[in-house]
This record gives structure tokens, sequence and C-alpha cells, in this order.
């Protein structure tokens, strides 16, 4: 390994002489004049993070805390899914049975995954995962469920939530993966899931 | 310290690499198929963003804050890092990026790498320095592996093969991934991509990245991305390298809320990318377990002491000024000659370089302005680029050449009547030999740089001073006899059109 010790202190010094001109500024006086907090009622926030949801040819379905075992084996019939694999911390009373729970170390041959979120975007629709990366990420489907009290309706909110996760593996997923690169026009799912299902349940 | 900013030492000027492409109408549709996509979709996502303005503002005041405090930035990411498990690395310049990544392959004993989208690799020409060593770099970027396979160069910073359309993917990938069949509706070329590198992403244990973030609070990096192979290679293998120019830092991870909101609106006019990575050193049990980063110098800390063009650092390469901008647009992004293309790239790469090569693409813009408007951290390029000018002419005036001269002997003779209408009456009857069908096409010795790339209209037989002059003597003359009219600028007509 190349001694780069001797750079660091270059490039430090070259920062140092070309700002030495530079006035203090305090970041905590930079202007932030954007949207910071919700401006629609608690319907059209999760009408809204429905509506985006959709337009990123995801899947809907509303559930509530019962039925939402229910609904999850609804979606797998849908699917023609007859496992899947479910990500850590998910609740084990969710999950409906008859359904073959897939370990990690089959993560290759795994149909789907399903998991939940910490927090979930409507002005964008976005869904925030902590950790579970490579669940997430390697089956054909993604079926996650969010509670609606997750759902917040601006990005500042979600990262005013997120903020005691800052340092933790954070993904957020916004539609099931994409490419635009050939011709601009949009491809689902190229290398990630091609299909995300969305369970919002009332709580 | 040798600056280097992938092959555009080499690169013809811009006015030269231009000519071709010009004539390539195949590449100009698809150039021009693509930006007007992006260009509508982007409109269409900023407008219904009604705090547009305000984000900006706050991304820009954010960057200019951190790029005048950045020795502390930096070395809070340093610690916070290390403090998670990362290892720092810093670079002076290319050379040094490239041999520390070499190492840190080598020390792996590693003969692959799958690579995420990274500019920064490419500013650095790491793929051909991997590929001297032995080393393959496998791009997985859905563009990159076109330009990869097809032995190609990138075109734009977000949509690096917008040049190429579905019929010349389909040929590169038939060819180059051998197969005998293969659709080309953008479906099946992209499964024929995810299949070709699903088995490469299980396979191969040291990911390579870029970054779009580097924040300082956390020591936490951000990746943004809309195929999930950045998720693979940022979390699959057991080693991951990411490189980031020391620009890249942002204070704190509440920083994220404004640059997330701007980026994929003005890079694909998407209200958000499908995928964002964050994460911070090594995390025990979830994603590679071997950490490095190296912060690339490059000549950004040049850059960073000129005062005017300074605010170049701010850009997060979101492409939004090349598909705005009419030169780009006609020329594609392979004429500068330079990984970083249209305007971004004709402020970044001159200034890179320290101004001794790519002196040609601070000129390659009409100074309209439309990429300052979509610019969403504020950069104002005509601003710089007329910065830049000065410094070329300045450079160029100390170095005595011929232009220097000729520009003395206009100015004598622009200084006096007498001497100005006797250089016009040379010129007219020294331009015969150069006019055909109406246009001067070609002149001689160094005037024949301006008509390279254009034509002119010959000099009038007669002169606007020399029409006057005879108007008036015929007014004079006409007001005598009414109801004649005075006849219109005869000579000048022809002159309107040039
Ligand atoms: S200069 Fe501005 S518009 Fe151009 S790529 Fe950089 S951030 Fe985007």
């Amino acid at each position: 390994m190349p001694d780069t010790t001797n750079t660091r202190e270059a490039i430090l010094h070259r920062i140092r002489t070309a700002n030495a001109d530079a006035p203090s500024s305090d970041y905590a006086l930079i202007e932030r004049a954007y949207q910071q907090s919700a401006s629609m009622d608690r319907a059209e926030i999760l009408k809204t993070f429905a509506d985006r949801l959709h337009e990123y040819d995801a899947h809907v379905t509303e559930a509530t805390q019962q039925t939402v075992p229910a609904a999850i084996a609804e979606v797998l019939r849908r699917n023609h899914q007859h496992s899947a694999i479910v990500a850590d911390g998910f609740p084990p009373s969710s999950l409906p049975e008859g359904v073959h729970w897939q370990q990690e170390s089959e993560l290759n041959t795994a149909e789907g995954a399903i998991s939940g979120c910490e927090v979930a975007i409507a002005h964008t629709g976005t869904i925030i995962i902590k950790g579970s990366r490579r669940i997430t990420l390697l089956p054909e489907r993604l079926l996650c469920v969010v509670y609606a009290s997750q759902v917040v309706e601006t990005v500042p909110e979600a990262f005013a939530r997120l903020q005691p996760l800052a340092a933790e593996p954070l993904t957020f997923i916004s539609g099931p993966s994409a490419t635009a690169d050939i011709e601009m026009t949009r491809i689902r799912g190229v290398h990630g899931p091609r299909f995300l299902d969305v369970i919002l349940l009332q709580d | 310290m040798s600056i280097r900013v992938g092959q555009a030492a080499e690169a013809p000027p811009f006015q030269k690499a231009a000519l071709p492409l010009l004539d390539d109408t195949q590449l100009r549709k698809n150039v021009r198929h693509a930006t007007n996509v992006i260009t509508r979709k982007r409109a269409a996502v900023v407008g219904e963003q009604h705090d547009w303005q305000q984000l900006r503002a706050s991304a820009s005041a954010i960057k200019e804050h951190t790029l005048r405090h950045l020795d502390r930035y930096l070395e809070q990411f340093e610690k916070n890092c290390t403090a998670a498990g990362g290892h720092v690395h810093w670079a002076a310049d290319a050379d040094e990026a490239n041999r520390i990544i070499l190492d840190l392959i080598q020390q792996q004993g590693g003969k692959e790498i799958i690579k995420v989208k990274t500019m920064t690799s490419d500013e650095i020409s790491l793929n051909p320095a991997l590929e001297a060593a032995g080393i393959h770099p496998h791009e997985t970027d859905l563009a990159d592996m076109i330009i990869q396979l097809g032995r190609d160069k990138p075109s734009h910073i977000v949509v690096p093969a917008l040049h190429k359309n579905r019929q010349q993917v389909r040929e590169i990938f038939m060819r180059e991934m051998g197969l005998n069949e293969l659709g080309d509706r953008p479906e099946d070329l992209t499964t024929a991509a995810r299949n070709y590198l699903r088995e490469k992403f299980l396979r191969v244990k040291i990911g390579f990245s870029g970054a779009n973030y580097l924040i300082a609070e956390t020591g936490g990096v951000c990746v943004v991305e809309s195929e999930g192979n950045g998720r693979m290679c940022l979390t699959l293998p057991e080693t991951l390298i990411t490189i980031a120019g020391i620009e890249k830092v942002i204070p704190t991870f509440r920083d994220l809320e404004v640059f997330l909101q701007l980026l994929p609106r003005s890079a694909t006019g998407e209200r958000m990318n499908p995928y964002n990575s964050l994460w911070t050193g090594v995390h025990k049990g979830e994603g590679p377990q071997n950490f490095h980063v190296i912060l690339l110098d490059n000549g950004r800390t040049r850059i960073l002491s000129d005062q005017e063009s300074r605010q170049t650092l701010r850009c997060i390469r979101c492409g939004a000024c090349q598909n705005a901008c009419p030169v780009y647009r006609q020329t594609s992004g392979l004429a500068y000659g330079s990984i970083y293309a249209g305007p971004i790239g004709a402020i970044l790469t001159p200034q890179l370089f320290d101004m001794q090569h790519a002196q040609t693409l601070p000129y390659a813009s009409s100074l309209c302005g439309a990429c300052y408007e979509v610019c969403p951290v504020k950069i104002n390029i005509p601003e710089v680029l007329i910065h830049l000018r000065g410094r070329v002419v300045r450079e160029q005036q100390s170095s005595a050449n011929l232009e220097a001269i000729g520009m003395k002997v206009m100015s004598r003779i622009f200084s006096s009547r007498r001497t100005f209408e006797s250089a016009q009456r040379l010129g007219r009857l020294g331009q015969w030999p150069f006019v055909s069908e109406g246009w001067v096409k070609h002149l001689p010795g160094m005037l024949g740089n301006w008509t390279e790339v254009r034509d002119l209209r010959p000099m009038p037989a007669q002169t606007f001073r020399t029409w006057w002059k005879n108007r008036q003597k015929q007014k004079l003359k006409l007001e005598d006899s009414p109801g004649t009219q005075v006849s219109q600028k005869p000579g000048l007509k022809e002159n309107h059109h040039a």
C-alpha cells in the first residue's frame, strides 16, 4: 500500500490555502425555506402514496392488522408463489399459514421476499428499509408491508424520522428496479425485483 | 502531480471533433430523441415541485458552505468512516488513485471486479490501468455495459449511451455475449443484461463504486441509481472500494433531504429514482466486511482557489445542463473529447487541466443561459465560461502568437477612418478567388480557422458608408421631384443573411 499520509497533508494544506480568505460561515444559519412539514390531511397523504406507487407499476393492497395474514396469502396466490423469504424482524404473527418460509441460505431460489419498512414518503412514493439489503434485492418479487402511521408526506419529514438510524444501512425503494438507458424507454426489473407489491396497513 | 481527465489530453479541439458528428444523422437523431424525452419529463416534475427555487437556494448554500470549510468536513468524514470500520485513502491525482486501487485489489488476489457507474473512475482512466495489470473490470450499469462491450465512449453523464439506439445495442450484445438470437425490444435487451450479469454479481468478490454523497456527520456514503446493479455491487461482494472527488462531502445526513429531491428530478425527470443506498463503514453480518474510500483531488483544490470558478465544484452531476444545451444537443457529448461533456464539461475539463488542454471547450457555448436556469445547485455556467475565455485569451496573448499580432494590426486599422476604408477596398478586391456560389467557404492561412465551421457572405459591392453617401446626394436631387421613392439599401440586402 503506498503511503498516502503525505498526500493527505498536502491536499488539506492546498484546501486551507485556497480557503484562507473564506469568511467563517455557520452551518446552522443556512436558509431552508423549502417545505418541511405536511400540507395535506392523512387521507390525502395515503392516497398520494398509493397513487405514486401505481405510477411506478407497483401493486397496492389495503388491509388491517387482523386481515394482514390473509392479505399476504392473497398476494402470494395471485403471484403463483408457494414460498418466500422473510426479512429479519418481520412479525411472525402477520404471516399466513401453508407457505414455505425460506432461509437466507436459500436466497438464490427464493420466489420472493417479504419485508416491513421504517418510513415511507407519499410525495415521492418511496419506502425506506433498514438492513435486509440482500433479501430485498435478489428475488424476482418484493412484498412490503407499510403501516399507515409510517407514511409521511414529504422527504424532509422522513429524514427527521430517520435521524436516529442515520448510520444504519438504509435502502430507499421507489418502485421496481428500472432503467431508461435504451431510447429513454422505462423498463421494469433490470437487476433488482421486477415486481413490487405493497400492503398498506391501517393502524 | 499529473492530472488526467480520461483521454481528454489527446482529444482534438471541439470545433474539429464536432464536424464528423454533425454529419452522423443517426447519432443526432438518437441524441435529439433522448434529450427531448428527459427535458420534457424534467419540466413536468420540476413544475409540480412548488418549492423548487427554495430547494435550489438551500442546495447551493450547503455546497458553498461545505467548500469553504472543506478541510473540516473531510476530516470529520474520515474520522467517522474509520470509526465505523472503513478505511480512508487520499489521492492527489489519477495515477496515485489507480495505484491505491490496484494495490487493494491485488491484496485480495482479485482478477475481476464488478463496477457500478462512476464518472470519477473514467476521469482517472481506471479501466485501462486495471486491464494493463491483468484485472478485468465488469461495468454493470446497462449504459456503461453498452459502452464497454461496444468499445465506445460515454456521451452523457447520466445516460452515457444515449447516442445508441436499440438496434445498435442489440448488435453489440449479440456479438459480445455470444447470443444467436436476441429481440430488439428494450425488454429483451435488459433481460439479456440481467442474465449476463447475475452470475458475475454472485461470483466476483470485489465491488467498485463512486459516491453521490459522503456524509461528514456519520462517515456514511450514499449512492443513487435505478437498476439495482448498484445495490448488487454495494452489498454482495466481500470487499468494496469507493472513489469520490473531495467535493462530494456534505455536512449532515439531513442535507440529503435537499439533494435527494433535486437530483432525480433534474437527472431523469423522476420524482425519485428507484434505489438509493446508504451505508456507514462496515455493518456486521450485512454487506462487504472490507470497505475502502479513496478521496480524490486531481485538480479540485486548484479550482477551489479560483474565486470566480469555484462554484464549478458544487456540481452534483445531474446532466440537466447537457440536456438543455443547444450546442450539446447538436453535437452530442462525443465532441467534447472528455467524459465531462456539455456545459459542465466545458467549464470542468479545462479547469481540471489547469487550462493546458481543452482550451476550445469554453467556446463550445452560445452563452444562452439555459444551463444556469436548470442547474439544481445554481452554478452560473455562462459566468464561469466567460471567466475561462478570459484566461484562455490571456494565456495565448502571453505566448505572442500570430493571432495576437493580427489583433494589434486590426486595432490600428479600426482606429482611423482612412485606413479602415482602404482596408475595405482591398478586401473587396482580394476576396474574389475565395467566393463560390455566393459564399466564402475557405479562407487561406489563419483565417481558415474561422471558415472551417462557418460559411461567409462575400463583402458587398458597395459598403453601407458609400451607399449612405450616395443616398444623401440622391436625396438632395430628388427633393426637387416629389413622388419618387428613395431606393432601399441596395448593396446591403445580400449581407442580411450572413
Ligand atoms: S452543472 Fe448543474 S446542471 Fe450541470 S450537471 Fe452539474 S449540477 Fe447538473
